[in-house]
Protein backbone atom coordinates (compact mmCIF):
# COMPACT_ATOMS: atom_id res chain seq x y z
CA UNK A 1 0.00 0.00 0.00
CA UNK A 2 1.75 3.73 -0.64
CA UNK A 3 2.40 5.74 1.72
CA UNK A 4 -0.74 6.54 4.11
CA UNK A 5 -0.45 10.27 4.32
CA UNK A 6 -0.61 10.27 0.38
CA UNK A 7 -3.31 8.14 0.65
CA UNK A 8 -5.45 10.27 3.12
CA UNK A 9 -4.28 13.84 0.58
CA UNK A 10 -5.82 11.97 -2.36
CA UNK A 11 -9.34 11.47 -0.45
CA UNK A 12 -9.26 15.08 0.60
CA UNK A 13 -8.14 15.55 -3.12
CA UNK A 14 -10.34 13.70 -5.17
CA UNK A 15 -13.79 14.15 -3.08
CA UNK A 16 -13.61 17.93 -3.90
CA UNK A 17 -12.31 17.36 -7.61
CA UNK A 18 -15.39 15.09 -8.35
CA UNK A 19 -18.15 17.29 -6.57
CA UNK A 20 -16.67 20.23 -7.96
CA UNK A 21 -16.37 18.72 -11.29
CA UNK A 22 -20.29 17.70 -10.97
CA UNK A 23 -21.21 21.19 -9.75
CA UNK A 24 -19.60 22.59 -12.75
CA UNK A 25 -21.98 20.84 -14.61
CA UNK A 26 -24.29 23.34 -13.82
CA UNK A 27 -22.69 25.84 -15.26
CA UNK A 28 -25.12 27.51 -17.97
CA UNK A 29 -27.64 25.53 -16.96
CA UNK A 30 -28.73 27.02 -13.31
CA UNK A 31 -32.56 27.84 -12.55
CA UNK A 32 -31.38 31.15 -12.43
CA UNK A 33 -28.41 33.94 -13.12
CA UNK A 34 -28.01 34.21 -10.48
CA UNK A 35 -27.90 30.57 -8.74
CA UNK A 36 -25.48 29.56 -11.87
CA UNK A 37 -23.34 31.82 -10.63
CA UNK A 38 -23.47 30.71 -7.19
CA UNK A 39 -22.96 27.21 -8.31
CA UNK A 40 -19.71 27.67 -10.18
CA UNK A 41 -18.27 29.85 -7.33
CA UNK A 42 -19.20 26.38 -5.19
CA UNK A 43 -17.73 24.59 -8.18
CA UNK A 44 -14.61 26.82 -8.19
CA UNK A 45 -13.69 27.04 -4.56
CA UNK A 46 -13.57 22.72 -4.64
CA UNK A 47 -11.91 22.63 -7.32
CA UNK A 48 -9.33 25.01 -6.30
CA UNK A 49 -9.16 23.43 -3.08
CA UNK A 50 -8.17 19.45 -5.24
CA UNK A 51 -5.53 21.57 -6.74
CA UNK A 52 -3.94 22.38 -3.55
CA UNK A 53 -4.32 18.91 -1.59
CA UNK A 54 -3.29 16.78 -4.82
CA UNK A 55 -0.34 19.15 -5.40
CA UNK A 56 0.57 18.50 -1.87
CA UNK A 57 -0.26 14.69 -2.31
CA UNK A 58 2.36 14.63 -5.26
CA UNK A 59 4.85 16.13 -3.21
CA UNK A 60 4.14 13.88 -0.93
CA UNK A 61 4.20 10.89 -2.94
CA UNK A 62 7.32 12.02 -4.44
CA UNK A 63 7.40 10.35 -7.51
CA UNK A 64 6.93 13.08 -9.69
CA UNK A 65 3.33 13.56 -10.27
CA UNK A 66 1.84 16.98 -9.99
CA UNK A 67 -1.35 17.52 -9.31
CA UNK A 68 -2.38 17.29 -13.18
CA UNK A 69 -1.01 14.08 -13.12
CA UNK A 70 -3.02 12.96 -10.24
CA UNK A 71 -6.36 14.36 -11.54
CA UNK A 72 -5.78 13.34 -15.07
CA UNK A 73 -4.02 10.31 -15.39
CA UNK A 74 -5.35 8.03 -12.34
CA UNK A 75 -8.10 5.59 -13.65
CA UNK A 76 -11.17 5.41 -11.68
CA UNK A 77 -9.81 2.24 -9.34
CA UNK A 78 -7.46 4.40 -8.04
CA UNK A 79 -9.53 7.77 -7.20
CA UNK A 80 -10.17 7.82 -3.83
CA UNK A 81 -13.06 10.29 -3.61
CA UNK A 82 -16.85 8.67 -1.46
CA UNK A 83 -19.45 7.55 -3.48
CA UNK A 84 -21.87 10.17 -3.06
CA UNK A 85 -19.86 12.97 -4.66
CA UNK A 86 -19.43 10.78 -7.96
CA UNK A 87 -23.24 10.29 -8.48
CA UNK A 88 -24.57 12.66 -11.63
CA UNK A 89 -25.94 15.58 -10.77
CA UNK A 90 -29.51 15.04 -10.59
CA UNK A 91 -31.97 17.79 -10.57
CA UNK A 92 -31.23 21.54 -8.76
CA UNK A 93 -32.68 19.58 -5.63
CA UNK A 94 -30.54 16.87 -5.54
CA UNK A 95 -27.64 18.80 -5.99
CA UNK A 96 -28.33 20.93 -3.04
CA UNK A 97 -29.17 18.15 -0.70
CA UNK A 98 -25.52 16.63 -1.77
CA UNK A 99 -23.84 19.94 -1.43
CA UNK A 100 -25.27 20.36 1.95
CA UNK A 101 -24.38 17.10 3.70
CA UNK A 102 -20.92 16.72 1.89
CA UNK A 103 -20.06 20.54 2.78
CA UNK A 104 -21.31 20.29 6.30
CA UNK A 105 -18.85 17.44 6.85
CA UNK A 106 -16.34 18.94 5.33
CA UNK A 107 -16.83 21.90 7.09
CA UNK A 108 -15.99 20.37 10.49
CA UNK A 109 -13.04 18.20 8.94
CA UNK A 110 -11.28 21.07 7.49
CA UNK A 111 -12.02 23.21 11.01
CA UNK A 112 -10.48 19.78 12.30
CA UNK A 113 -7.59 19.91 10.20
CA UNK A 114 -6.56 23.29 10.66
CA UNK A 115 -4.88 22.00 13.45
CA UNK A 116 -2.70 19.27 11.48
CA UNK A 117 0.70 18.88 12.23
CA UNK A 118 1.50 18.97 8.26
CA UNK A 119 1.44 22.86 8.08
CA UNK A 120 1.12 22.91 4.37
CA UNK A 121 -2.37 20.74 4.57
CA UNK A 122 -3.01 22.82 7.92
CA UNK A 123 -3.21 26.35 5.75
CA UNK A 124 -5.03 24.81 3.31
CA UNK A 125 -7.79 23.66 5.80
CA UNK A 126 -7.81 26.99 7.61
CA UNK A 127 -8.56 28.71 4.09
CA UNK A 128 -11.29 26.14 2.83
CA UNK A 129 -13.08 25.92 6.47
CA UNK A 130 -13.73 30.04 5.70
CA UNK A 131 -15.14 28.44 2.01
CA UNK A 132 -17.02 25.65 3.49
CA UNK A 133 -19.11 27.64 5.69
CA UNK A 134 -20.36 29.57 2.72
CA UNK A 135 -21.18 26.66 1.24
CA UNK A 136 -23.00 24.90 3.84
CA UNK A 137 -24.84 28.39 4.34
CA UNK A 138 -25.88 28.51 0.80
CA UNK A 139 -26.96 25.20 0.42
CA UNK A 140 -28.82 25.24 3.45
CA UNK A 141 -30.62 28.57 3.12
CA UNK A 142 -31.25 26.69 -0.71
CA UNK A 143 -32.77 23.07 1.61
CA UNK A 144 -34.99 25.22 3.81
CA UNK A 145 -36.57 27.19 0.56
CA UNK A 146 -37.46 24.20 -1.32
CA UNK A 147 -38.93 22.25 1.48
CA UNK A 148 -40.42 24.98 2.82
CA UNK A 149 -41.51 26.01 -1.09
CA UNK A 150 -44.04 24.20 -3.01
CA UNK A 151 -45.51 20.44 -2.54
CA UNK A 152 -43.35 20.26 -5.62
CA UNK A 153 -39.85 21.08 -4.07
CA UNK A 154 -40.62 19.72 -0.72
CA UNK A 155 -41.25 16.14 -2.42
CA UNK A 156 -38.08 16.80 -4.86
CA UNK A 157 -36.12 17.66 -1.32
CA UNK A 158 -37.19 14.68 0.46
CA UNK A 159 -36.75 12.84 -2.56
CA UNK A 160 -32.88 13.83 -2.84
CA UNK A 161 -32.65 13.36 0.90
CA UNK A 162 -34.05 9.67 0.98
CA UNK A 163 -31.76 8.52 -2.05
CA UNK A 164 -28.39 10.47 -0.49
CA UNK A 165 -28.82 8.84 2.81
CA UNK A 166 -27.80 5.63 2.43
CA UNK A 167 -24.20 7.28 0.72
CA UNK A 168 -23.72 9.43 3.96
CA UNK A 169 -22.28 6.34 6.38
CA UNK A 170 -19.24 6.21 3.92
CA UNK A 171 -17.99 10.18 5.33
CA UNK A 172 -17.64 9.05 8.75
CA UNK A 173 -15.95 5.26 7.73
CA UNK A 174 -12.84 5.19 9.64
CA UNK A 175 -9.67 2.82 8.58
CA UNK A 176 -6.00 1.84 9.20
CA UNK A 177 -4.73 4.48 6.97
CA UNK A 178 -6.35 7.14 8.80
CA UNK A 179 -5.86 5.77 12.51
CA UNK A 180 -2.08 5.82 11.76
CA UNK A 181 -2.40 9.50 10.95
CA UNK A 182 -4.74 9.93 13.42
CA UNK A 183 -2.22 9.54 16.10
CA UNK A 184 0.35 11.71 14.47
CA UNK A 185 -2.13 14.51 14.51
CA UNK A 186 -1.50 14.41 10.42
CA UNK A 187 -5.41 13.25 9.70
CA UNK A 188 -8.75 13.43 11.85
CA UNK A 189 -10.83 10.45 12.86
CA UNK A 190 -13.84 10.67 10.69
CA UNK A 191 -15.87 8.75 13.09
CA UNK A 192 -15.69 12.15 15.33
CA UNK A 193 -17.48 14.28 12.84
CA UNK A 194 -20.78 12.04 12.38
CA UNK A 195 -22.13 13.60 15.71
CA UNK A 196 -21.51 17.14 15.13
CA UNK A 197 -22.75 16.35 11.09
CA UNK A 198 -25.77 15.00 12.55
CA UNK A 199 -26.76 18.00 14.92
CA UNK A 200 -25.62 20.36 11.97
CA UNK A 201 -27.73 18.10 9.59
CA UNK A 202 -30.82 17.89 11.34
CA UNK A 203 -31.17 21.42 12.84
CA UNK A 204 -31.56 22.41 8.96
CA UNK A 205 -33.71 19.58 7.89
CA UNK A 206 -36.00 20.42 10.90
CA UNK A 207 -36.23 23.87 9.34
CA UNK A 208 -36.56 22.77 5.80
CA UNK A 209 -39.52 20.73 7.50
CA UNK A 210 -38.51 17.35 5.99
CA UNK A 211 -37.87 14.24 7.52
CA UNK A 212 -34.05 12.47 8.19
CA UNK A 213 -34.13 9.34 6.67
CA UNK A 214 -34.13 6.07 8.75
CA UNK A 215 -30.42 4.48 8.78
CA UNK A 216 -30.28 1.81 6.57
CA UNK A 217 -27.95 0.04 4.75
CA UNK A 218 -24.43 2.18 4.06
CA UNK A 219 -22.85 2.54 0.65
CA UNK A 220 -19.37 2.42 0.76
CA UNK A 221 -16.09 1.33 -1.63
CA UNK A 222 -14.64 4.55 -2.85
CA UNK A 223 -11.95 4.98 -0.14
CA UNK A 224 -10.46 1.62 -1.54
CA UNK A 225 -11.33 2.39 -5.34
CA UNK A 226 -14.30 0.64 -6.00
CA UNK A 227 -16.34 3.30 -7.61
CA UNK A 228 -20.26 3.40 -8.58
CA UNK A 229 -20.79 2.81 -12.43
CA UNK A 230 -20.60 7.05 -12.85
CA UNK A 231 -16.80 7.69 -12.19
CA UNK A 232 -15.65 6.07 -14.81
CA UNK A 233 -17.95 7.80 -17.28
CA UNK A 234 -16.93 11.23 -16.05
CA UNK A 235 -13.38 10.87 -16.24
CA UNK A 236 -13.67 9.58 -19.90
CA UNK A 237 -14.65 12.87 -20.03
CA UNK A 238 -12.29 14.79 -17.80
CA UNK A 239 -9.35 13.28 -19.04
CA UNK A 240 -10.38 13.07 -22.91
CA UNK A 241 -7.32 15.90 -23.41
CA UNK A 242 -4.15 14.55 -21.52
CA UNK A 243 -5.10 10.70 -22.40
CA UNK A 244 -5.67 11.73 -26.47
CA UNK A 245 -2.16 13.85 -26.38
CA UNK A 246 0.18 11.60 -24.31
CA UNK A 247 3.12 14.29 -23.09
CA UNK A 248 1.38 17.44 -24.50
CA UNK A 249 1.56 20.65 -22.37
CA UNK A 250 -1.41 22.32 -21.56
CA UNK B 1 -36.19 48.91 -42.23
CA UNK B 2 -37.08 50.25 -38.92
CA UNK B 3 -37.80 46.96 -36.34
CA UNK B 4 -41.01 47.03 -35.19
CA UNK B 5 -39.92 46.83 -31.75
CA UNK B 6 -38.77 50.58 -31.88
CA UNK B 7 -41.51 52.37 -33.78
CA UNK B 8 -42.62 54.66 -31.41
CA UNK B 9 -44.57 57.69 -31.62
CA UNK B 10 -43.37 61.42 -32.75
CA UNK B 11 -41.67 63.33 -30.18
CA UNK B 12 -42.42 67.30 -29.00
CA UNK B 13 -40.07 69.11 -31.06
CA UNK B 14 -39.12 71.08 -28.82
CA UNK B 15 -37.86 68.70 -26.34
CA UNK B 16 -36.23 66.88 -28.66
CA UNK B 17 -34.10 69.68 -29.93
CA UNK B 18 -33.10 70.16 -26.54
CA UNK B 19 -32.06 65.96 -25.82
CA UNK B 20 -30.35 66.35 -29.14
CA UNK B 21 -28.48 69.47 -28.07
CA UNK B 22 -27.56 67.82 -24.64
CA UNK B 23 -25.91 64.49 -26.47
CA UNK B 24 -23.65 67.29 -28.79
CA UNK B 25 -22.00 68.83 -25.82
CA UNK B 26 -21.18 64.95 -24.62
CA UNK B 27 -23.70 65.02 -21.34
CA UNK B 28 -24.44 61.27 -20.25
CA UNK B 29 -28.26 60.63 -19.88
CA UNK B 30 -29.54 59.66 -16.78
CA UNK B 31 -32.69 56.59 -16.09
CA UNK B 32 -34.44 59.91 -14.91
CA UNK B 33 -33.97 62.53 -17.75
CA UNK B 34 -36.42 62.70 -20.42
CA UNK B 35 -35.35 60.64 -23.78
CA UNK B 36 -37.01 60.26 -27.17
CA UNK B 37 -39.32 57.18 -26.59
CA UNK B 38 -37.01 55.68 -29.49
CA UNK B 39 -34.11 56.07 -27.78
CA UNK B 40 -35.07 54.22 -25.06
CA UNK B 41 -36.60 51.54 -27.11
CA UNK B 42 -32.97 51.32 -29.04
CA UNK B 43 -31.18 51.34 -25.82
CA UNK B 44 -33.53 48.58 -25.14
CA UNK B 45 -32.94 46.61 -27.73
CA UNK B 46 -29.24 46.82 -27.80
CA UNK B 47 -28.90 46.23 -24.13
CA UNK B 48 -31.19 43.00 -23.74
CA UNK B 49 -29.40 41.74 -27.19
CA UNK B 50 -26.09 42.39 -25.20
CA UNK B 51 -27.32 40.90 -21.94
CA UNK B 52 -28.91 38.00 -24.19
CA UNK B 53 -25.31 37.57 -26.04
CA UNK B 54 -23.32 36.99 -22.55
CA UNK B 55 -25.73 34.67 -21.35
CA UNK B 56 -26.26 32.01 -24.63
CA UNK B 57 -22.02 33.12 -24.55
CA UNK B 58 -22.41 31.17 -21.75
CA UNK B 59 -22.83 27.93 -23.70
CA UNK B 60 -20.26 27.34 -26.08
CA UNK B 61 -17.54 27.67 -23.55
CA UNK B 62 -19.42 25.69 -20.46
CA UNK B 63 -19.92 23.00 -23.16
CA UNK B 64 -15.73 22.67 -22.59
CA UNK B 65 -15.67 23.07 -18.22
CA UNK B 66 -15.63 19.44 -18.32
CA UNK B 67 -12.70 18.51 -20.63
CA UNK B 68 -10.17 21.27 -19.92
CA UNK B 69 -7.29 19.56 -19.78
CA UNK B 70 -5.49 20.79 -16.28
CA UNK B 71 -6.73 21.50 -13.05
CA UNK B 72 -5.85 25.41 -13.92
CA UNK B 73 -7.63 25.93 -17.10
CA UNK B 74 -10.95 24.41 -15.64
CA UNK B 75 -10.47 26.94 -12.84
CA UNK B 76 -10.10 29.87 -15.38
CA UNK B 77 -12.60 28.57 -17.73
CA UNK B 78 -14.91 28.19 -15.22
CA UNK B 79 -13.86 31.76 -14.06
CA UNK B 80 -14.61 33.32 -17.46
CA UNK B 81 -18.03 31.50 -18.35
CA UNK B 82 -19.02 32.68 -14.58
CA UNK B 83 -18.16 36.57 -15.39
CA UNK B 84 -20.22 35.86 -18.49
CA UNK B 85 -23.23 35.46 -16.51
CA UNK B 86 -22.03 38.61 -14.26
CA UNK B 87 -22.11 40.18 -17.48
CA UNK B 88 -25.56 39.16 -18.15
CA UNK B 89 -27.20 39.95 -15.06
CA UNK B 90 -25.05 43.58 -14.87
CA UNK B 91 -26.73 44.38 -18.24
CA UNK B 92 -30.08 43.32 -17.30
CA UNK B 93 -30.34 45.15 -14.52
CA UNK B 94 -29.16 47.87 -16.57
CA UNK B 95 -31.71 47.37 -18.89
CA UNK B 96 -34.21 47.82 -16.09
CA UNK B 97 -33.49 51.13 -15.38
CA UNK B 98 -35.10 52.08 -18.72
CA UNK B 99 -38.80 50.42 -17.62
CA UNK B 100 -38.51 46.79 -18.62
CA UNK B 101 -38.63 43.96 -16.35
CA UNK B 102 -35.42 40.71 -16.86
CA UNK B 103 -38.00 38.68 -17.10
CA UNK B 104 -39.82 39.85 -19.91
CA UNK B 105 -36.71 40.12 -21.55
CA UNK B 106 -36.28 36.57 -20.64
CA UNK B 107 -38.95 35.21 -22.31
CA UNK B 108 -38.39 36.94 -25.46
CA UNK B 109 -35.11 35.88 -25.55
CA UNK B 110 -36.89 32.04 -25.39
CA UNK B 111 -39.73 32.30 -27.37
CA UNK B 112 -36.64 33.39 -30.48
CA UNK B 113 -38.03 37.50 -31.24
CA UNK B 114 -35.19 38.88 -29.57
CA UNK B 115 -31.75 38.54 -31.00
CA UNK B 116 -28.31 37.80 -30.03
CA UNK B 117 -24.87 38.05 -31.15
CA UNK B 118 -24.67 35.28 -33.91
CA UNK B 119 -21.18 33.85 -33.45
CA UNK B 120 -22.57 31.66 -30.88
CA UNK B 121 -24.26 29.92 -33.04
CA UNK B 122 -20.86 28.54 -34.11
CA UNK B 123 -20.04 25.09 -32.25
CA UNK B 124 -17.06 24.89 -29.67
CA UNK B 125 -15.33 21.24 -31.26
CA UNK B 126 -12.13 21.34 -29.71
CA UNK B 127 -9.84 22.76 -26.94
CA UNK B 128 -8.52 25.61 -29.18
CA UNK B 129 -11.57 27.04 -29.64
CA UNK B 130 -11.52 28.31 -26.13
CA UNK B 131 -8.66 30.02 -26.74
CA UNK B 132 -9.95 31.58 -30.45
CA UNK B 133 -13.40 32.75 -28.52
CA UNK B 134 -10.98 34.38 -25.90
CA UNK B 135 -8.75 35.99 -28.46
CA UNK B 136 -10.89 36.91 -30.94
CA UNK B 137 -14.83 36.64 -30.09
CA UNK B 138 -13.90 39.01 -26.74
CA UNK B 139 -11.10 40.72 -28.72
CA UNK B 140 -13.75 41.78 -31.30
CA UNK B 141 -16.03 42.38 -28.07
CA UNK B 142 -13.80 44.64 -26.29
CA UNK B 143 -13.05 46.84 -29.40
CA UNK B 144 -16.95 47.25 -29.72
CA UNK B 145 -17.42 47.76 -26.19
CA UNK B 146 -14.66 50.26 -26.02
CA UNK B 147 -16.67 52.38 -28.01
CA UNK B 148 -19.68 51.93 -26.21
CA UNK B 149 -17.87 53.05 -22.98
CA UNK B 150 -18.78 56.39 -24.32
CA UNK B 151 -21.87 55.67 -25.37
CA UNK B 152 -24.65 58.57 -23.77
CA UNK B 153 -26.87 56.50 -21.58
CA UNK B 154 -24.58 56.55 -18.37
CA UNK B 155 -25.57 53.08 -16.88
CA UNK B 156 -24.89 51.34 -20.21
CA UNK B 157 -21.64 53.64 -20.81
CA UNK B 158 -20.47 52.29 -16.77
CA UNK B 159 -21.69 48.59 -17.65
CA UNK B 160 -19.22 48.23 -20.42
CA UNK B 161 -15.98 50.35 -18.85
CA UNK B 162 -16.41 47.34 -15.91
CA UNK B 163 -16.98 44.86 -18.63
CA UNK B 164 -14.45 45.78 -21.00
CA UNK B 165 -11.68 45.09 -17.94
CA UNK B 166 -12.66 41.75 -17.46
CA UNK B 167 -12.80 41.10 -21.37
CA UNK B 168 -9.75 41.96 -21.71
CA UNK B 169 -8.52 39.27 -18.98
CA UNK B 170 -10.35 37.47 -20.96
CA UNK B 171 -8.41 38.06 -24.26
CA UNK B 172 -5.37 37.66 -22.60
CA UNK B 173 -6.11 34.19 -21.11
CA UNK B 174 -7.24 33.05 -24.73
CA UNK B 175 -4.42 34.65 -26.38
CA UNK B 176 -2.04 33.01 -23.72
CA UNK B 177 -4.06 29.52 -24.58
CA UNK B 178 -3.59 29.79 -28.31
CA UNK B 179 0.00 31.07 -27.39
CA UNK B 180 0.58 27.84 -26.15
CA UNK B 181 -1.23 25.27 -28.04
CA UNK B 182 0.89 26.99 -31.42
CA UNK B 183 4.12 26.28 -29.98
CA UNK B 184 3.16 22.93 -28.49
CA UNK B 185 2.96 19.47 -30.20
CA UNK B 186 2.35 19.28 -34.30
CA UNK B 187 -1.18 18.45 -33.70
CA UNK B 188 -1.95 21.00 -30.81
CA UNK B 189 -0.16 23.48 -33.52
CA UNK B 190 -2.73 21.71 -36.35
CA UNK B 191 -5.69 22.25 -33.35
CA UNK B 192 -5.23 26.44 -32.95
CA UNK B 193 -4.38 26.89 -36.77
CA UNK B 194 -8.10 24.42 -37.28
CA UNK B 195 -9.42 26.78 -34.53
CA UNK B 196 -8.47 30.07 -36.11
CA UNK B 197 -9.57 29.21 -39.57
CA UNK B 198 -13.20 28.44 -38.58
CA UNK B 199 -13.54 31.23 -36.10
CA UNK B 200 -11.85 34.43 -38.39
CA UNK B 201 -14.47 35.19 -40.71
CA UNK B 202 -17.49 34.78 -38.14
CA UNK B 203 -15.14 36.82 -35.66
CA UNK B 204 -15.52 40.24 -38.39
CA UNK B 205 -19.01 39.20 -39.14
CA UNK B 206 -19.71 40.33 -35.36
CA UNK B 207 -19.28 44.18 -36.24
CA UNK B 208 -22.48 43.78 -37.79
CA UNK B 209 -22.96 44.09 -41.84
CA UNK B 210 -21.15 47.50 -43.81
CA UNK B 211 -22.49 50.65 -42.56
CA UNK B 212 -24.78 51.26 -45.60
CA UNK B 213 -26.61 47.81 -44.59
CA UNK B 214 -26.98 48.51 -41.37
CA UNK B 215 -30.32 49.49 -40.16
CA UNK B 216 -30.11 51.19 -36.79
CA UNK B 217 -26.44 52.26 -37.63
CA UNK B 218 -27.60 56.43 -38.41
CA UNK B 219 -29.83 56.77 -35.81
CA UNK B 220 -27.97 55.05 -33.02
CA UNK B 221 -24.50 57.40 -34.18
CA UNK B 222 -26.73 61.13 -33.79
CA UNK B 223 -27.80 60.01 -30.43
CA UNK B 224 -24.50 59.06 -28.80
CA UNK B 225 -25.47 55.33 -28.68
CA UNK B 226 -22.92 54.15 -31.62
CA UNK B 227 -19.53 56.52 -31.91
CA UNK B 228 -17.69 54.65 -34.47
CA UNK B 229 -19.57 52.68 -37.62
CA UNK B 230 -19.18 48.98 -37.98
CA UNK B 231 -16.57 49.32 -40.85
CA UNK B 232 -14.21 51.52 -38.78
CA UNK B 233 -14.67 49.01 -35.90
CA UNK B 234 -13.80 45.76 -37.90
CA UNK B 235 -11.38 47.92 -39.48
CA UNK B 236 -9.37 48.48 -36.54
CA UNK B 237 -9.79 44.69 -35.17
CA UNK B 238 -8.11 43.14 -38.03
CA UNK B 239 -5.42 45.63 -37.70
CA UNK B 240 -4.94 44.38 -33.86
CA UNK B 241 -5.36 40.86 -34.81
CA UNK B 242 -2.85 40.48 -37.76
CA UNK B 243 -0.05 41.37 -35.81
CA UNK B 244 -0.87 39.13 -32.96
CA UNK B 245 -1.34 35.91 -35.22
CA UNK B 246 2.06 36.19 -36.72
CA UNK B 247 3.43 36.50 -33.18
CA UNK B 248 2.52 33.35 -32.45
CA UNK B 249 2.81 31.58 -35.44
CA UNK B 250 -0.57 31.22 -36.83
CA UNK B 251 -1.97 32.22 -40.19
CA UNK B 252 -4.83 34.14 -40.65
CA UNK B 253 -7.47 32.18 -43.68
CA UNK B 254 -7.37 35.01 -46.03
CA UNK B 255 -5.17 34.67 -48.98
CA UNK B 256 -6.13 37.68 -50.61
CA UNK B 257 -5.14 40.03 -47.31
CA UNK B 258 -2.83 43.00 -48.11
CA UNK B 259 -1.08 45.95 -46.26
CA UNK B 260 -2.03 48.73 -47.88
CA UNK B 261 0.94 51.38 -47.10
CA UNK B 262 -1.30 54.18 -47.53
CA UNK B 263 -3.69 53.84 -45.27
CA UNK B 264 -2.04 51.52 -42.91
CA UNK B 265 -4.77 49.29 -43.02
CA UNK B 266 -4.43 45.42 -43.46
CA UNK B 267 -7.57 45.33 -46.45
CA UNK B 268 -9.22 42.10 -46.41
CA UNK B 269 -11.01 40.02 -48.69
CA UNK B 270 -14.71 40.15 -49.14
CA UNK B 271 -16.91 39.09 -45.98
CA UNK B 272 -20.06 36.57 -46.77
CA UNK B 273 -22.55 38.20 -46.06
CA UNK B 274 -24.94 35.27 -47.12
CA UNK B 275 -23.69 33.24 -44.66
CA UNK B 276 -24.25 36.26 -41.67
CA UNK B 277 -27.65 36.47 -42.94
CA UNK B 278 -28.40 32.32 -42.99
CA UNK B 279 -26.97 32.38 -39.38
CA UNK B 280 -28.76 35.81 -38.24
CA UNK B 281 -31.82 34.31 -39.23
CA UNK B 282 -31.59 30.84 -37.55
CA UNK B 283 -29.75 28.26 -39.86
CA UNK B 284 -26.65 28.59 -38.46
CA UNK B 285 -25.37 25.47 -37.14
CA UNK B 286 -25.99 25.71 -33.53
CA UNK B 287 -28.89 28.23 -33.28
CA UNK B 288 -31.71 25.32 -32.46
CA UNK B 289 -29.16 23.98 -29.88
CA UNK B 290 -28.32 27.50 -28.05
CA UNK B 291 -32.10 28.14 -27.81
CA UNK B 292 -33.29 24.46 -26.70
CA UNK B 293 -30.17 24.52 -24.12
CA UNK B 294 -31.89 27.85 -22.71
CA UNK B 295 -35.28 26.83 -22.76
CA UNK B 296 -34.59 23.44 -21.03
CA UNK B 297 -32.58 25.80 -18.31
CA UNK B 298 -35.44 27.58 -17.71
CA UNK B 299 -38.10 25.30 -17.62
CA UNK B 300 -35.87 22.70 -15.33
CA UNK B 301 -35.82 25.40 -13.06
CA UNK B 302 -39.43 26.60 -12.81
CA UNK B 303 -40.01 24.43 -10.26
CA UNK B 304 -37.18 25.96 -8.03
CA UNK B 305 -38.28 29.75 -8.98
CA UNK B 306 -42.01 29.69 -7.62
CA UNK B 307 -40.60 27.04 -4.70
CA UNK B 308 -38.50 30.25 -3.99
CA UNK B 309 -41.02 32.64 -4.45
CA UNK B 310 -43.61 30.61 -2.02
CA UNK B 311 -41.24 30.50 0.48
CA UNK B 312 -40.65 34.09 0.23
CA UNK B 313 -44.49 35.13 0.51
CA UNK B 314 -44.51 32.46 3.91
CA UNK B 315 -42.09 34.26 5.21
CA UNK B 316 -43.58 37.39 4.73
CA UNK B 317 -46.57 36.42 5.65
CA UNK B 318 -45.05 35.15 9.27
CA UNK B 319 -43.52 38.30 10.00
CA UNK B 320 -46.51 40.10 9.11
CA UNK B 321 -48.44 37.60 11.57
CA UNK B 322 -46.13 38.52 14.15
CA UNK B 323 -45.90 42.13 13.59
Amino acid sequence: MSEPFFEYLLRLGDDRLVLGHRLSEWCGHGPTLEEDIALTNIALDLVGEANLVLQRAGQIEGAGRDQDALAYLRTDREYRNALMVELPKGDFGYSIVRQFLFSTYAMHQWEALSACADTDLAGIAAKALKQSRYHVRHSAEWLVRLGGGTDESHGRAEDALNDLWRYTGELFATDAVEQALVKQKLAVDSSSLEAVWRRDVADVVARATLTLPPDGYMQRGGRAGGHTEHLGLMLAEMQVLPRTYPGAKW
Amino acid sequence: MTPASVVAPAEDPKRLADFEARIARGETIEPKDWMPERYRRQLIRMMSQHAHSEVVGMLPEGNWITRAPSLRRKMSLMAKVQDEAGHGLYIYCGTETLGVDRHDLILQLLAGTAKYSSIFNYPTISWADMGAIGWLVDGAAIVNQTMLAKASYGPYARAMVRICKEENFHKRQGFEIMTVLSGGTPEQHAMAQDSLNRWWWPSLMMFGPHDADSPNSGELSRWGIKRKSNDELRQRFVNMTVAQAKAINLTIPDEGMRFNEATANWEFSAINWDDFWRVVKGDGPCNRERLAARRKAHDDGAWVREAAAAHAAKQTESTEAAA
